[in-house]
């Protein structure tokens, strides 16, 4: 087929990688300064760790009631608003989703714009976007802000002026014809930036690549499935659950030339360990989301990675889900903890809250598995993760036939399966606080009916092949969300608090005792450690974004961006079927729709003196 | 490609009348059943329309648009096309827009550039995927928009026909 022939040639022609050794780090002392200090929120994720904790402790669990509106900014922009805005010092980046517009605010000076960089890029990106048109964010390093366009340009600006310094595409096709978009967060690490690719439903073989943060120029590219020198993978060295994974583990979990639009795209957050020097990422879901079609365990989609911060070479991997039949990606952030004791002994974990419903800590050294737990009890699709180091099954879920796609089959509409694709939780991130050892965590509490069928692959098109219908999570409380806290030593939630939607805004935790979040009916909300309201406010529209902190001439502030969309905006716009099902505490499931409107719309918040 | 290039000659002849911008309206009246071929249902203008019977079985084509639909539109149009926040509600687009309207529009796609709210549809005209199923897309969702269809999965269809299993094949096959 010509398609493949294509895609075969673009395999080859970007193979060729060069090593850069580690050094040049100078630039990252000065960025792990600014992260380090709390009065900044440098990076999207809050630090390195995406624990998503600020130390700033003038707004408490006690003053927050009082927490006003301070100013507010709209980006002028429609559409979804995910991740949140960067502070430096004095000034404020914002960014906005499709056409990607990013405004340096003068903190100074009421938020006077410094300066706006809006892109020129080619529409037809815009529909190959599955998911409305989002960005996660900026980043910053080195002096520049570092743009990661939806037509997939990596544009460094300078941070004072706005103006290019160097550009570079990270897809081969930059007008959608191959159906790749750019929607992540960038990570800036040592000498180089790191992004990643989407497209998972356009048959897009994912990657993860790192360019030189001077000159843009591309230092390594560790690619989700293929041969192992394309992936990045030591046959010998690399490991999963303790054990080499062996040759060409990237092609031979697959028939035939799949791999090739195999998906495992990169889209969610990347977390960085400077002391093991390993960066870490999961891998999004096989494609097509028909599972008869695609035999094999699909490696490396689904797929917890660590790889070597300066050659992206894979310390260790884990395959959560082999062979996805739900859509259940895996690109949720990977949150960093130190001294959880698990099992009576501290360890320095990996915490990461997947779509498909567990929660995994590991040792983020050596990939070892330490536990494994749903954290929505309505999550039905297996019993429990396989945790007898001896059984032949270990570390793979034990999926329940009844709720498997592949197991019924193509044109079976396989029915109650829990969560729904948008997973128990999707990339919004969750947050960890160090003082209370918890994990504050946005979740989705929606199932689903799947039906999968045969679909033909073809460049730039959607290569989906089921048929869905969500709805609220039956015999629950009726809502679509719960806001919870979670030990992960234990595997158990702690509190849990339910939402009317799916929470779907980033939390924030902090040393005054309080944690944020937004909900898609536009509230930001203020908790305290044990789960209790403290504060809302509506802000103009539903809350997709992640709640940030920062301090400004002795005043500490929390920011959000408002605007509904994303998936969020897909399923429940205009609501989900069975509107009937499940009414309960929360009170009867409606439209949002019937709650809020689109708009794009920074709001910052502060306790008056 | 027979079907493929039917489709494309029907959409390059009649986009030129769908620009003129004739105001169309489609209801329950227009969408009655004049004929059946097979399975497959037409109005009196000879369009595809739909058939629901009292106890609420569907035609086949409804049934298979549903489901075609719910997989690759929802992801922008929201389920069983009640819209999403950045792409219309097709239950209701499909009350003012013709067969040949909707045929052009699935196979050419449609560009919106608003300022800040940009929106645009992808030509879905070489993606087997979709139209080697566009009149079941088309017929599910008039159904929706004209024919009392309710959301979610149609609980009774009539069985495929031999004649949907034989353009299935040679479209999706070719």
């Amino acid at each position: 087929m010509r398609v493949h022939k294509n895609l075969i040639g673009i395999a080859l022609a970007t193979t060729a990688m060069t090593f850069s050794l580690a050094g040049g780090a100078l630039a990252n002392d000065d960025l792990q300064g600014l992260i380090s200090d709390s009065k900044n929120w440098a990076i999207q994720t809050g630090d390195y760790a995406n624990t998503r904790y600020s130390k700033l402790n003038k707004i408490t669990a006690d003053n927050v009631k009082n927490l006003q509106v301070a100013w507010t900014f709209s980006t002028g922009v429609l559409r979804g608003h995910e991740g949140g805005p960067l502070i430096v010092g004095d000034v404020m980046y914002v960014h906005a989703p499709y056409p990607n517009t990013v405004f340096a605010l003068d903190l100074n000076n009421d938020g006077k714009i410094l300066w706006k960089y809006e892109p020129k890029q080619d529409a037809n990106v815009i529909p190959i976007m599955c998911c409305d048109t989002v960005n996660r964010g900026v980043a910053y390093g080195d002096g520049k802000i570092f743009l990661y366009q939806a037509d997939t340009t990596l544009v460094a600006l300078d941070a004072k002026t706005g103006k290019p310094v160097w550009s570079v595409k990270n897809a081969e096709a930059s007008d959608g014809s191959k159906g790749e978009s750019g929607t992540s967060a960038p990570m800036v690490v040592k000498d180089k930036v790191i992004v990643g690719i989407s497209g998972g439903e356009f048959g897009v073989r994912g990657a993860l690549t790192a360019y030189d943060m001077k000159d843009g120029k591309q230092a390594w590219r560790a690619w989700s499935m293929g041969s192992d020198k394309e992936t990045l993978i030591d046959p010998e060295k690399t490991t999963q659950l303790g054990k080499p994974v062996g040759k060409d583990s990237g092609t031979n979990t697959w028939e035939g030339d799949q791999w090739k639009t195999g998906g495992g795209t990169t889209w969610g957050w990347y977390s960085y360990d400077p002391k093991l020097n390993l960066i870490y990422y999961g891998t999004g879901n096989p494609s097509t989301w028909n599972p008869s079609q695609r035999p094999g365990d699909n490696k490396w989609s689904m797929t917890i990675m660590a790889r070597d911060a300066d050659t992206g070479m894979a310390k260790w991997l884990y395959q959560m889900t082999p062979h996805d039949e739900w859509d259940y990606d895996g690109i949720n952030e990977m949150i960093l903890a130190d001294g959880i004791e698990v099992g009576g002994k501290p360890r320095d974990v990996l915490v990461h809250f997947d779509r498909n419903g567990f929660a995994y800590t590991m040792d983020r050294a050596t990939g070892e598995l330490l536990v494994a737990k749903k954290y929505d009890p309505a999550v039905n699709w297996a019993t429990e993760v396989d945790m007898d180091k001896d059984s032949k099954t270990y570390g793979r879920p034990k999926v329940v036939d009844k709720y498997s796609t592949q197991a019924q089959g193509e044109d079976v509409n396989t029915t109650g399966i829990c969560p729904a694709a948008l997973g128990t939780k999707d990339q919004q991130p969750a947050a960890y606080s160090p003082k209370t050892k918890l994990f504050y965590v946005p979740t989705n509490h929606v199932c689903m009916d799947y039906e999968p069928y045969k679909v033909s692959y073809t460049a730039g098109q959607p290569y989906v092949g089921a048929t869905l219908s969500m709805y609220p999570a039956p015999n629950s409380h009726g809502g679509m969300g719960n806001f919870i806290a979670w030990d992960a030593a234990k595997g158990e939630i702690v509190w849990s608090k339910p939402e009317q939607f799916s929470v779907w805004s980033g939390a924030l935790a902090t040393d005054g005792d309080v944690v944020f979040y937004g909900t898609l009916e536009g509230y930001l909300k203020a908790v305290d450690k044990d789960g209790k309201e403290l504060y809302k406010f509506k802000t103009p529209s539903g809350i997709i974004g992640n709640v940030t902190t920062y301090e400004h001439k002795g005043k500490q502030y929390v920011a959000v961006l408002s605007g509904v969309g994303g998936w969020a905006g897909i399923g429940l716009a205009a609501g989900l079927t069975k509107p009937n099902e499940g009414l309960g505490a929360v009170g009867g499931y409606a439209a949002l729709s019937d709650y809020t409107a689109l708009g794009g719309q920074l709001t910052v918040f502060a306790v008056p003196e | 490609m027979p079907i493929r290039m039917t489709l494309l000659a029907v959409t390059a002849g009649l986009a030129l009348v769908a620009g003129l911008g004739s105001a169309y309206a489609d209801d329950k009246a227009a969408a009655a059943v004049a004929s059946d071929e097979n399975g497959k249902y037409a109005d009196k203008d000879g369009n595809p329309t739909f058939k629901i019977k009292e106890d609420g079985t569907v035609d086949w084509y409804t049934y298979s648009g549903f489901r075609r639909f719910n997989s690759d539109c929802f992801v922008c149009h929201g389920a069983d096309g009640a819209g999403s926040s950045f792409a219309p509600a097709l239950a209701d687009s499909l009350k003012t827009m013709s067969y040949a309207d909707f045929l052009s529009t699935v196979a050419e796609g449609r560009k919106n550039l608003k300022n800040g709210n940009d929106k645009v549809m992808p030509a879905f005209g070489n993606n087997k995927n979709v139209y080697c199923y566009m009149d079941d897309l088309y017929v599910y969702l008039r159904a929706r928009a004209v024919g009392d269809l309710p959301r979610g999965r149609p609980a009774k269809h009539e069985d495929k026909p031999p004649a949907a299993k034989e353009a299935e094949a040679s479209c999706m096959g070719g």
